[in-house]
């Protein structure tokens, strides 16, 4: 792919602000706006860009597309495995109070660990979709 | 206001226009205002969202999905009045409902009196953590994110079954009258 230097310069240094910055959604939900949802939409438009830029076989370097189809039922698994263990400890399912010490601090652990759910799938997701969206153009 | 004058400009924009690639970079704008119209209105997480998957991921989907199709829609063959009268009567229908609902902002509307109250004074101090919006999100109303995980999950798997599976079928009718 030959393309503008400006454009690739400019979205290698994008590309880490775009990261950190959905980095910082993901774990600064707790206090600001954002989450895992938005995290990973983020994270997915870091990505897509990157294959704009440089090619898709490029992303794939980055982003392999096993790694990313796997990451689609990890995230629901990490959901549904937060709710499970809150079960296994003797709460109720998606009863986060029990997985620490006092329910508070337990309650925003499971936030932390649902949230990072949420990123996973809906990260792994979108990048699978546009894969396979730009394999068929091919 | 001035958002909303835009919001409507560019919808009708969308409806008018021939040209798919236009419709789609126009739906993009939307999706921005939209994003700008929900900042107005004290939602920024919401907003967050738009912009992102409104403006974002959706439109290279649209576009991807463009360079797999044509991209000039074909002119309806008659002019659809019952679809206009139908679309007139609802809207119609939806104006008038907003007259009983209590006006815009107040603070002792209905959604305001529920769980509400409890959410704002005692998360904090159930959950510890400052942020409203992610405590119910995520813990007071964990099942319904889990089922919204879900969804993502099953929509995923579901566009890359269609995609990817037709492909391995064409190639195994290919590979067919070989053996």
């Amino acid at each position: 792919m030959k393309l503008d230097l400006i454009l690739r310069v400019g979205t290698k240094v994008l590309l880490p602000l775009l990261l950190l910055f959905a980095l910082y959604v993901q774990f600064h939900g707790e206090l600001g706006p954002g989450g895992g949802f938005q995290a990973g939409v983020i994270m997915t438009g870091a990505v897509i860009l990157y294959a704009i830029i440089f090619g898709l076989n490029a992303a794939k370097r980055i982003a392999p597309q096993r790694l990313v189809e796997a990451m689609v039922p990890l995230g629901v698994l990490i959901f549904a495995g937060t709710g499970l263990a809150a079960m296994l400890l003797g709460g109720n399912f998606l009863d986060y109070s029990v997985l620490a010490a006092d329910p508070p601090h337990g309650r925003e652990l499971g936030i932390i660990l649902v949230e990072a759910g949420v990123l996973v799938t809906v990260s792994g997701t979108m990048t699978a979709i546009f894969y396979a969206f730009s394999e068929r153009g091919r | 206001m001035a958002l909303l004058t835009m919001l409507a400009a560019v919808t009708v924009g969308v409806v008018r226009m021939r040209n798919l690639f236009g419709v789609v970079v126009l739906v993009g704008a939307y999706s921005f205002l939209m994003a700008s119209v929900l900042v107005v209105l004290d939602a920024p997480d919401v907003a967050m969202t738009e912009a992102a998957v409104g403006a974002g991921v959706s439109t290279v989907i649209l576009l991807a999905t463009l360079h797999l199709t044509k991209s000039m829609e074909y002119p309806h063959p008659r002019k659809a009045y019952l679809p206009l009268f139908v679309a007139a009567v609802t809207g119609a229908v939806l104006i008038w409902g907003t007259y009983s609902l209590p006006p815009f902002g107040t603070a002792d509307a209905p959604i305001h009196q529920h769980v509400a109250p409890k959410y704002l004074s005692d998360s904090i101090k159930e959950t510890m953590v400052p942020n409203v919006v992610t405590s119910v999100l995520a813990d007071y109303r964990g099942f319904d994110t889990l089922g919204e995980t879900t969804v993502v999950f099953t929509a995923g798997i579901g566009v890359l079954l269609l995609l990817k599976g037709r492909r391995r079928q064409r190639r195994e009718g290919g590979g067919g009258p070989a053996e």
